[in-house]
This record gives C-alpha cells, sequence and structure tokens, in this order.
C-alpha cells in the first residue's frame, strides 16, 4: 500500500513540471510584460515614471533575463513558497491570494459534497426503478441540469432573486465581514451565503455523476452474482447495501478526479457572475493586465489543487479496491 | 384404416428451416449505416432533438430573411424597449397579427425609459415586404424580410438593447457563430484526436506513453481558466475573423483529448486483430492501416461522441465572450449579446437582455439527446 502511494506521489512530479511549463509559456506568449504596458499608461497620463523603481522590478524578477532563466527562477521560487509579485496589487501574489484560494477550496469541497448527497441517493433510485416515472422525470431533471451552463443558471438566479426577493444573492458574507479577520460569525455568514454558489456550481456535476453512477449501478445488477443472491434469499436491501452497491462505491470514488476540474473551472465562472471573493474575478483581471506572476501562480494552483485531490481519490480507491494495488500502474 | 397419413406431392426444400423472411433478409443484408437509421429512428426523443437541431442550422443560412431588422440598425427612439407582444383580436374584432403603437417617457426618478402602449393605435405586421436592405450572401442586394415593422412602426419581439437594436434580429444573426464555431471546433478537434490517437494506439510504447502523459495533463487542468488564460493571449489588433479562429482552435486544443482516448484504446486491441497482421503482411502502411482498415469499424462510434462534444465548444465559447475574453462586437454571438447581461442591475431593469440564453440551453439540451440517441444507434449489431 505505502509503495503505491508513493509511486503515486512520485508520478504527479513531472505531471506537475509540464503543468508549470504550459503554464509559464501561456502567461508568456502576450506581447511585452506588465511593466511595459504599466510604463506606456503613466506616461499617456503625464505621470512621472519611476525608472529606479521599475529597473528594480525588473532586475528583481529577472524580466530583463532570457525566458528559460526566468522559468528557473520562477519554479525555485514557487518551491520555496515565493510565489512572485503581483505589479497590480504591489504584493507579493501569496498575500493577494491567500483568504481567495481557501473560499475557493471550501466551495469546491462544498459543491463535492452536495453532489455526493443528491447523487447518490437519486443515481440508486433510478437505477434499481429502471424505466419507472420516476426515474424517467429524475433523467429528465438531471438532462436539463447537465445542459445548463452553470454561469447562465447563476444569470438567471440572479435575476429571480431580485424579482421575487428584492435581494441580491451575490457576495459569499455579509457585507459587513468583508476585510475582517476571521470569527466565527463570519465563517456563519459565510455559511448562510455559501448554499447558493454550491447549488449553482453542483447542477451539472451532480446531474453528470446520477447518469454515471446510474449506468454503473445497471450493469452490476445484471451480474449474475445478484441473481445468485437473490435465488438464496437474500432481502432486496440487504442484497443492494453488500454487493453492487460497494461496487459502484469504486467508481463513485474515482469519479472525483473528473469531478474536480469541472467544479473548480465552473466556481471560477460563477464567482465572476455572482462576484464571490474566490480566485475567479481575480483571475480574470489578472489574465486581463497581464499581471504575469499572479495569473501563473493562480493556474498553477489550480492545477495542484486538481491533480492533488485526483491523487486522494486514487489512494482512498486503492484502499476500497484492493485490485487496483495489485494491478499497478495497469489499470486504466 | 386411418388415411391421416399422405405424402406431400411437393418438392421437399431441406433448408426450409434456415430460410429467412424476406424481412429478416432484408434486415441481414443491410448496410451499417442503414442499421444505423433504423436503430435512431425508434429512438422518439433523438430524431424530434435532431430534426430541431437541423431547423436551428438552416436559419443561420438564411438569418437575413428571417430577422426583421439588420444586426446593426439602431433605433435611437427605442433604447431598451421591451418586447411587444402580438395580438390578434383588437376589441374583440380579428385584425390579425398587428402590435399596437408605443410612446416614449423617461422616468426620472430611476432614469428608467418606459413605453407605455397606446393601445387605440393597431398596427398590423407585414408578412413577406421588403424592410432593411442587407447583401444576400455577400453575392446580390436584397431587402426581403419573412416579417416586418409595421409602416412607421417598429416591431421588437424581444425587445431592444441599449443602442436600440432589435433583441430579435441580433439573436437570429448570432446563432450563425455561435452554431458553427462548435462545428469548426469539432472538426479541428476530431482530426487531432483520431490522428494523435491513433499514433498512440498503433504504435504503442513511449509514443503511448508521452501521449498518454500530455492527456493527463491536459485533463488535470481545469478548462475553463486555461481557455481563459489562452484566449487572454489573443492580440487585441486581430481582425474579428481571425479572432473567430483563434478562440476555435483553443477549445479544440483542450478537446481532442477524450477522443484521442477512445481511438487509442479501441487501436490497441484492434491491431492484434488478424486482419490488421494480414494487411501489414501484404506492406500496408501504417497510415493505410489505421484510415482503411483500422478506423472505418468505429467510426460512427467516433461521429456519435464527437456530436456529445459539441455542446460543451458551444458553451466554451458563450462563456468566454460573456467575459469579455472571447468575440468581440461587432461579431454577434449568443455569448457576446450575453456579455450585456453581466450587469445584474442592467438586468433587472431590462429582463428581457437574458433572452440570449434560452437559445443557448435549447441548443445544448437537442445536442445532448441527439448525441445520446446517436451513440446508441453507432453500434447497431449490438
Amino acid at each position: 500500500m505505502l509503495r503505491y502511494v508513493l509511486r503515486r506521489i512520485l508520478a504527479m512530479i513531472p505531471t506537475l513540471l509540464v503543468i508549470s511549463v504550459l503554464v509559464f509559456v501561456i502567461i508568456q506568449l502576450p506581447p511585452g510584460d506588465y511593466l511595459e504596458s504599466h510604463i506606456a499608461e503613466l506616461q499617456s497620463q503625464g505621470e512621472a515614471v519611476d525608472e529606479q523603481k521599475i529597473q528594480f522590478l525588473r532586475e528583481q524578477y529577472g524580466l530583463d533575463k532570457p525566458l528559460a532563466e526566468q522559468y528557473w527562477y520562477w519554479l525555485i521560487g514557487m518551491l520555496q513558497g515565493d510565489f512572485g509579485y503581483s505589479f497590480e496589487y504591489d504584493l507579493p501574489v501569496t498575500e493577494v491570494v491567500g483568504d481567495r484560494l481557501f473560499l475557493t477550496v471550501i466551495i469546491a469541497m462544498a459543491t463535492i459534497l452536495f453532489t455526493w448527497m443528491i447523487a447518490f441517493p437519486i443515481g440508486i433510485y433510478s437505477a434499481t426503478h429502471q424505466y419507472s416515472w420516476g426515474d424517467y422525470g429524475l433523467s429528465t431533471l438531471g438532462f436539463l441540469g447537465l445542459a445548463t451552463p452553470n454561469f447562465l443558471l447563476a444569470l438567471v438566479m440572479l435575476y429571480l432573486a431580485n424579482v421575487y426577493f428584492g435581494t441580491s444573492i451575490g457576495g459569499l458574507m455579509d457585507a459587513e465581514y468583508i476585510g475582517e479577520p476571521w470569527s466565527l460569525d463570519k465563517l456563519v455568514s459565510i455559511l448562510e451565503h455559501l448554499w447558493i454558489p454550491v447549488i449553482v456550481i453542483g447542477t451539472s456535476g451532480t446531474a453528470g455523476m446520477i447518469r454515471r453512477l446510474r449506468a454503473n449501478l445497471l450493469d452490476e445488477l445484471q451480474k449474475q452474482y445478484v441473481t445468485t443472491g437473490r435465488a438464496k434469499g437474500l432481502p432486496p436491501g440487504k442484497l443492494l447495501r453488500k454487493y453492487p452497491l460497494r461496487i459502484a462505491l469504486n467508481f463513485f470514488v474515482a469519479d472525483v478526479g473528473s469531478l474536480l476540474p469541472t467544479v473548480i473551472s465552473g466556481a471560477e465562472i460563477v464567482a465572476v457572475v455572482m462576484s464571490l471573493p474566490t480566485t475567479g474575478p481575480l483571475l480574470l483581471s489578472a489574465l486581463q493586465s497581464q499581471d504575469m506572476y499572479l495569473a501563473g501562480s493562480f493556474l498553477m494552483f489550480l492545477a495542484l489543487l486538481t491533480v492533488v485531490g485526483v491523487l486522494i481519490s486514487d489512494i482512498a480507491l486503492a484502499f476500497l479496491d484492493p485490485r487496483i494495488r495489485l494491478g499497478g500502474t495497469a489499470n486504466k | 384404416m386411418s388415411q391421416d397419413h399422405f405424402v406431400s406431392q411437393k418438392p421437399f426444400n431441406a433448408h426450409s428451416i434456415e430460410e429467412l423472411t424476406p424481412a429478416q433478409e432484408k434486415y441481414y443484408l443491410a448496410s451499417q449505416w442503414k442499421l444505423m437509421w433504423w436503430k435512431l429512428r425508434r429512438h422518439r426523443l433523438a430524431v424530434i432533438c435532431g430534426v430541431i437541431l437541423a431547423l436551428n442550422y438552416a436559419t443561420i443560412m438564411f438569418s437575413e430573411v428571417i430577422a426583421p431588422y439588420d444586426l446593426h440598425t439602431r433605433n435611437a427612439d427605442f433604447i431598451y424597449s421591451p418586447p411587444q407582444s402580438i395580438h390578434l383580436f383588437h376589441e374583440g374584432e380579428f385584425i390579425g397579427p398587428f402590435v399596437y403603437g408605443r410612446d416614449y417617457e423617461l422616468d426620472l426618478e430611476i432614469l428608467k425609459r418606459n413605453y407605455p402602449e397606446r393601445k387605440d393605435d393597431v398596427q398590423p405586421l407585414r408578412f413577406f415586404c421588403s424592410g432593411d436592405k442587407y447583401r444576400f450572401w455577400g453575392l446580390f442586394d436584397a431587402s426581403f424580410h419573412l416579417i416586418c415593422p409595421p409602416e412607421n412602426g417598429t416591431f421588437f419581439l424581444l425587445g431592444t438593447d441599449r443602442l436600440g437594436r432589435d433583441m430579435f434580429s441580433r439573436i437570429t444573426y448570432g446563432a450563425r457563430i455561435s452554431l458553427t464555431i462548435g462545428l469548426v471546433g469539432i472538426i479541428i478537434s476530431f482530426t487531432l484526436g483520431i490522428m494523435i490517437g491513433g499514433l498512440a494506439g498503433y504504435y504503442g510504447g513511449w509514443v503511448d506513453a508521452s501521449v498518454q502523459r500530455l492527456i493527463e495533463v491536459i485533463r488535470s487542468f481545469p478548462e475553463l481558466p486555461l481557455w481563459m488564460a489562452l484566449s487572454a493571449v489573443l492580440p487585441v489588433n486581430w481582425s474579428p475573423i481571425l479572432i473567430f479562429f483563434g478562440i476555435t482552435v483553443i477549445l479544440a486544443m483542450l478537446d481532442w483529448t477524450g477522443l484521442a482516448r477512445a481511438v487509442r484504446s479501441k487501436l490497441l486491441s484492434l491491431r492484434e486483430e488478424d486482419y490488421c497482421a494480414a494487411a501489414e503482411l501484404v506492406g500496408a502502411k501504417p497510415g493505410r492501416i489505421i484510415g482503411r482498415h483500422l478506423l472505418p469499424g468505429f467510426m460512427s462510434h467516433l461521429i456519435a461522441s464527437a456530436t456529445l462534444s459539441v455542446p460543451a465548444m458551444i458553451l466554451g465559447e458563450t462563456a468566454l465572450s460573456f467575459l469579455g475574453l472571447g468575440l468581440r462586437p461587432p461579431v454577434t454571438s449568443w455569448g457576446v449579446l450575453l456579455n450585456e447581461a453581466q450587469n445584474i442591475s442592467v438586468v433587472a431593469l431590462y429582463p428581457w437582455l437574458l433572452y440570449p440564453v434560452v437559445p443557448v440551453i435549447l441548443v445544448i439540451l437537442t445536442f445532448n439527446f441527439f448525441g445520446d440517441g446517436l451513440r446508441d444507434a453507432a453500434d447497431p449489431y449490438k
């Protein structure tokens, strides 16, 4: 078991390296850098450009060095916990990102929990009552959820809340807590606001999971061991719980891997629409103003979050299903 | 003596049991595509969705004719005008489709424009008429429309935007970009997926390993932030057409992985088949073996799964344009239209700006159902 975990962690390293190269290339692709556009902007406003500061920043962050070297320093810096400097905010990236990243993680985890809680019973019901009215109704509902883009859902919900309740459901906490240090009241306020983005982000993932769980469980239910169990007189509930459900559960855990990227990227755009204080809006503005370290570190964080999430789901899967360890990496 | 037993004089056909009825024969001799069609036809919902999609795609050929106004026609007197409903009866009397005329007043308190209806001013709509001029397919000038606003009147079925442009016309025109971007994108990602997946599956070994890692990396990236980053890279001074292709390529670049995986796993097993070895022995080149012998075996399945990823592309474009990172005006897509609905305080006052949501969801839903039916039908021998 330990060897399996170690091997998975080692396999993560090259993946992350390739991702970091990819991210670096992407943030370097636009012509020019933030300092150049910053200087141009200052000059167009007729303001004095602090040459010394610019020069200092340029040297500090190696903007005058070749790309390979810049990449090297960025990578080394990240390993040491220095994620670079946000030019726009005039702050180290970690300080800009801190809280927001934390909230992103909270929303992502809450969304996955929500997805599980909703998808699990509905998926089981749909599979055990195949072709019943309930199954048809839930499937249609699931398809609708799958097809409705979550940022549009957010937009429509914002509008409806505005019309029928006269309130804005945007934001993640009451206005008085913004910028305040963490406290119990703040946490409660966040929890009160959390459910709307969680539902909005979670719908498509939930719908997809219901469909996959239903298909998986249906496959299992047709197998012979189920017939054997039934022939031997096991009550249906116990039969379901003891055998097919356990196998379908494996898939359930493994599915986190495919769920995480959707949840995180869904969270980004919903955050922009609902003005949540997570990474979404910040990433958008960083990309637009070429604040490259900020944007790059964000992309890197998000990728890391996904890769680690997949790793955890794989390890959990290995605990549940001994075949995976024996099969080594050949299990696909 | 019983006469029950007798010998038939007819010639005996020893194969009578094995013979097929004409219906069975037709079934067994039918080509794969024919079987697929039969199977698809039984899937009612998929057929209905297919028809809706076909109609949608047909409209983009004739957007100019269907839209009552031109894409850029501004009605400066009717900014943020709410939708006008079509009436048939005026004071209990049948008149035919008409709209009521409108006044304009400004609510000075909240600076909102109001357009109360003049209930005595009946303005019949015109059909098959001449209205805004356009250049049809870039070939000749025309002014024919299916439906036009009344003489000296207006007809805003879905209201107008902040420049007084008719939303219905703009949504009709927007379909052009929004619907084609998915198709163009899928062609690119289909080609990429088949080529890369084919190479990986056929050669195996290190080619396969590196392709697998690449796919893993791309898949482990949350796709929207990556799209955002990539489209932020597109130079601002590019022409709208270039941006369109840039966005398409970006969407396609991240979409091919699923298809490549399917092709790869299928090829890995198929290349061990005898007919593949036979082709190799008579000296066929890898490209020919993959393209001529291996791929056609599951092409139908690939096309079906490609159909299922079109909606993701349409959605990707909508999301990017909505955020202001995708297409930019004057190019009009549903995402660009929704960009105006980004501000919730505007939407609260002028909710008809949200109308482009409807075609987006409709198209995505129908694509999903159609693709689902197609995928079930793709394996007719099952």
